[in-house]
């Protein structure tokens, strides 16, 4: 079998041990892929940096930066911030059943290829076409809405939800949820079967299984899935801006506003900033999910 | 003896299937119902419902013929970037697993870093690598997939993560190299057959991003699929909603050929324990 | 005295050999008069050696970009098919929604790239502001816009314009005779403003117009905004972006824009009607420009001959637009007299925002709007 012992002289079978310490050789295999994302991550990156400490002028300031505290700024940062919030927890959790309904069917079987197939197609639709597919569906002028009004329910009365927040979060569920089936399916996939009939011959039942077997390792791969719904969510841009054109209550939608306005508020060093406090947030974000990982590890011990 | 009765294994394999189909059937409903009204819209001849069907709107989509152009472009593009983002992650993901642990999250974090800035900003960024790319190199359309290699990362690291994390990696690894396997050897035949559905996941993924870029692409005034639709949305409101729906249609009967093509490998051991829990033998 | 008459034959021949060499030059004898050089920094037709040998020159350029331009606005669809009819030369249309603000980022943007937008239509603030990118030009018909309508040097000349509007279904709602109807709970759900107006130059005309309406002026956009406050008040206002296909569900029945943009929904709805409010006709024009590093400078030039050309005027006046030549066309008789007709008709006064009183309103707005219509 393997030699016992230290992995590296097998895996590194053939290399030259110079000098009784071994070359730090295992960098290199990261070295494509860093430096192709140096050139078109990174750089773009730094680029959108730079470009937030200049004014319209080109000289170096931070009032982009103190900009941010505006209190238009600061309503879209929080309403962005609880929208992602919302429909990453509600569509990571409905993706997830979904995700466990089709794994648990035949792997090889039509409805599992369907279902990934529309989930992959979904997961990307938005913009103004998604936008008006619920607006002719639940819409004021919707056929759903207009045949339950006639049959006596109204469920406008109380106001036209669908054209504020919470409307946005039901209309971003239809990609979430897609997005979710997606990437959680192969973490669903790696449950063994055999662990279920473990735990029954040790007289678990259902919630037995789920508190203390699958539950525990299918959730660092559900936070991940959730923490990328959140960042799906945070950056959407076209969905929302159809939906709710006016007042940009979303980040990216005050980022397109000082991009693209031609009444004179043209301000391409905010839209920078802007974009800075976005990657912030998310880092925070992903902090908070390094944190909950390495909690949900210590339940595995 | 801790043994389970058989009854007991039929009823929660019945409370199973009644829980897939609830949920399936729920999920149909939500997605189905706004394509349908879609659709629907798309073949009113009036402005009501009850005006008389007509095809015409999707009879006019073929009467542009950009269309074609655009549709091959995309593919293209489609195609490039799924080979060049396998190529890229699923070694180094891999390598980072085994080798580079201290870096995962480095990984992690710059994966997730296209997905932070709205494609609006992060086209800003790209404007002087694409003016010189221009200049010097090409100005061709599928330079584009530079760029879209990096806006799938997200979502494919994502896929490829919980796939790599389903199998025991290093054992794997160490298995094959204890008996005298290359590294290449390694990942072609024992890590890629392993993870082939978080493969197929990520490609499906990449392939339905590629399809559906618009912002990257009509900032960078390049005429993909979404660009050129919408070029016609302005048309009217018929073909607009048409040829919304007719991508949306191509793009799934393309997944489902490509989910077809991408083969499976189950475990041997896998396919009894699934016979047994079928509740065929004892 | 022969070597006098020596002198004079010289001198004769080199006046002539002068005067040849003139007459070759302005009347265009070769393509080569208007080479890609040259053509970059004509200034007119004429500096480029005549008309000829700019069509000569950008048929060899063979293509021409633009940007910004959906075929359903102005009836640009059918001007540039009759471009590229008329001359041959192929038209990239790039970026059909974008704004006059991403017209001039693409142009800084892509520099001196191949596909660099070639000719640019925006709207005034974004014009004025960005007079360092274009390239002075002075079309044929120069003398018939008017001294208030272009640039002096030719930096920018006004296109087409038209009165802001209110776009309707009538047969969703009553028929709209003045501004204060739309309170009403009749229009309860069903009125929109096309585009934010903190981002897009239609929709700060349209609350503009709003303003106007309700006793406001051109330097005092707050009734506007008070108007829409109450609109929302009342949940009459849809946030949603109006679009062919929200306007033809009937959820954007009512409409806040362009009257030309606005008729253009006719197509699509045979009831729709325009209203221009008598106590507030306020006007609109756009400008074009030619890019200072067009990457087809002779076709940008030609294309700009075309669009002031009886024959792109009167395309544009069939898109409902009123073209800047159409009083001088009308003296020449050369107007189309179908389409001038079939133009929404207006009564009153027209008005037209400054460039300054546009920045206060739009400075009005960004501390205003968001708060107003939330």
């Amino acid at each position: 079998m393997t030699a016992a012992g230290n992995p590296a002289v097998t895996t590194t079978a053939g290399r030259p041990i110079v000098g009784g310490r071994r070359l730090p050789l295992d960098w290199v295999g990261a070295v494509p892929f860093f430096a192709y994302v140096a050139v078109f991550l990174l750089l773009p990156t730094g680029i959108i940096l730079v470009g937030a400490f200049l004014a319209e002028n080109g000289s170096a300031t931070l009032t982009n930066f103190s900009s941010l505290g505006n209190a238009d700024i600061v309503k879209a940062s929080l309403q962005t911030v609880l929208l992602s919030a919302v429909t990453a927890v509600v569509g990571a959790s409905l993706g997830a059943l979904v995700a466990y309904a089709v794994a648990t069917g035949n792997p090889d079987g039509i409805l599992r290829r369907i279902v990934v197939s529309a989930s992959g197609v979904l997961a990307q639709f938005g913009g103004v076409t998604l936008a008006f597919a619920f607006l002719a569906t639940i819409g004021p002028a919707g056929l759903v809405y207009l045949f339950l009004k006639q049959h006596g329910i109204d469920f406008y009365s109380g106001g036209y939800w669908i054209y504020d927040l919470r409307g946005l979060q039901l209309v971003y569920l239809y990609f979430q949820i897609p997005l979710m089936v997606l990437v959680f399916i192969p973490a669903v996939d790696g449950i063994k079967p055999q662990w279920r009939e473990a735990a029954e011959s040790l007289g678990g039942g259902t919630w037995h299984y789920w508190r203390y077997v699958a539950g525990p390792l299918l959730f660092p791969a559900f936070i991940g899935c959730a923490l990328l719904l959140f960042a799906n969510a945070f950056s959407a841009y076209a969905t929302a801006n159809a939906l709710i054109n006016q007042g940009a209550p979303v980040l990216s939608q005050q980022i397109n506003n000082a991009l693209s306005s031609e009444v004179g508020l043209h301000k391409p060093g905010l839209a920078n900033a802007i974009a800075i406090e976005m990657i912030v947030i998310v880092v925070l974000a992903t902090v908070l999910y390094s944190l909950l990982q390495r909690r949900s590890s210590r339940w595995l011990q | 003896m801790a043994a389970v009765t058989a009854s007991f294994q039929r009823s929660r394999r019945a409370r199973l299937q009644a829980f897939r189909y609830v949920v399936l059937i729920a999920a149909a409903i939500f997605f189905l119902v706004p394509l349908l009204a879609m659709f629907e819209f798309s073949t009113r001849s009036g402005n009501d419902f009850n005006t008389p069907r007509t095809l015409t709107y999707w009879q006019q989509i073929f009467d542009f013929p950009d269309l074609v152009a655009a549709i091959t472009a995309s593919l293209q593009l489609a195609a490039i970037t799924s080979a060049a983002m396998l190529v890229l992650l699923v070694p180094t993901m891999v390598w980072v697993r085994l080798k580079l642990k201290s870096l995962s999250r480095i990984v992690e974090f710059i994966c997730l870093l296209p997905l932070t800035i709205p494609a609006i900003v992060l086209v800003v960024g790209f404007y002087p690598m694409y003016q010189w790319m221009g200049n010097n190199f090409s100005d061709n359309i599928l330079t584009l997939s530079f760029a879209y290699v990096i806006l799938v990362l997200p979502y494919c690291y994502r896929a490829l993560d919980a796939g790599l994390g389903a199998i025991d990696v290093k054992t794997l690894t160490e298995a094959a190299r204890s008996l005298g396997a290359s590294w290449f050897t390694v990942m072609w035949r024992v890590i890629v057959p392993n993870i082939s559905n978080a493969i197929l996941n990520a490609a499906l993924l990449s392939v339905a991003l590629v399809l559906g870029e618009y912002t990257i692409a009509q900032n960078l005034l390049y005429n993909n699929l979404q660009v050129e639709i919408a070029q016609l949305g302005r048309a009217n409101a018929g073909v607009s909603i048409a040829v919304a729906v007719a991508s949306l249609l191509f793009a799934f009967i393309l997944l489902v050929v490509l989910a077809f093509v991408g083969r499976r490998r189950r475990q041997a051991s896998e396919t009894l324990v699934q016979d047994f829990a079928r509740g065929g033998r004892k | 005295m022969k070597l006098g008459s020596l002198t004079r034959q010289l001198g004769l021949a080199v006046v002539a050999f002068v005067l040849v060499a003139a007459c070759g030059s302005s009347t265009g004898g070769g393509s080569a008069s208007c080479s890609e050089s040259t053509a970059k920094t004509a200034t007119s037709a004429s500096a480029c050696g005549g008309m000829d040998a700019l069509v000569a020159a950008a048929k060899s350029e063979g293509k021409l970009n633009v940007i910004a331009l959906p075929p359903d606005w102005a009836n640009y669809g059918a001007i540039i098919s009759g471009f590229t009819a008329k001359y041959g030369i192929a038209i990239t249309s790039n970026n059909p929604n974008g704004s006059s603000q991403d017209e001039v980022n693409a142009v800084t943007q892509l520099g001196t790239s191949s596909r660099a937008p070639d000719v640019l239509d925006i709207g005034m603030a974004v014009a004025l502001a960005n007079t360092a990118d274009f390239a002075p030009y002075k079309v044929a018909t120069w003398n018939d816009i008017l001294d208030s309508q272009k640039e002096p040097t030719g930096l920018w000349f006004q296109d087409y314009g038209g009165y802001m509007s209110v776009g309707y279904d009538s047969s969703k709602v009553p028929t709209i005779t003045s501004l204060s109807d739309l309170l009403g709970s009749a229009f309860k759900g069903k009125v929109a403003l096309n585009g934010d107006p903190t981002q897009a130059n239609a929709a700060l005309n349209g609350v503009m117009m709003a303003s106007l309406a309700n006793g406001g002026s051109l330097d005092d956009i707050s009734k506007g905004v008070d108007f829409f406050h109450q609109l929302k008040q009342a949940g009459n206002f849809v946030p949603v972006q109006a679009t062919t296909a929200t306007v033809k569900n009937g959820t954007t029945p009512v409409v806040f824009d362009w009257d030309y943009l606005s008729a253009a929904h006719g197509t699509d709805v045979p009831t729709w009607k325009v209203f221009v409010p008598n106590n507030a006709v306020l006007g609109g024009y756009y400008a074009q420009a030619i890019n200072k590093n067009a990457p087809h400078p002779a076709a940008a030039r030609l294309w700009e001959e075309y669009l002031y050309s009886d024959e792109g005027q009167n395309l544009w006046l069939k898109g409902l637009a009123r073209p800047v030549r159409m009083a001088a066309m009308q003296k020449a008789g050369t107007i189309d007299q179908t389409a001038a007709a079939a133009l929404p008709p207006v009564t009153g006064t027209p008005v037209f925002l400054s460039a300054s009183q546009a920045t206060a309103a739009s400075a009005y707005l960004a501390s205003h709007w968001s708060a107003a219509i939330s």
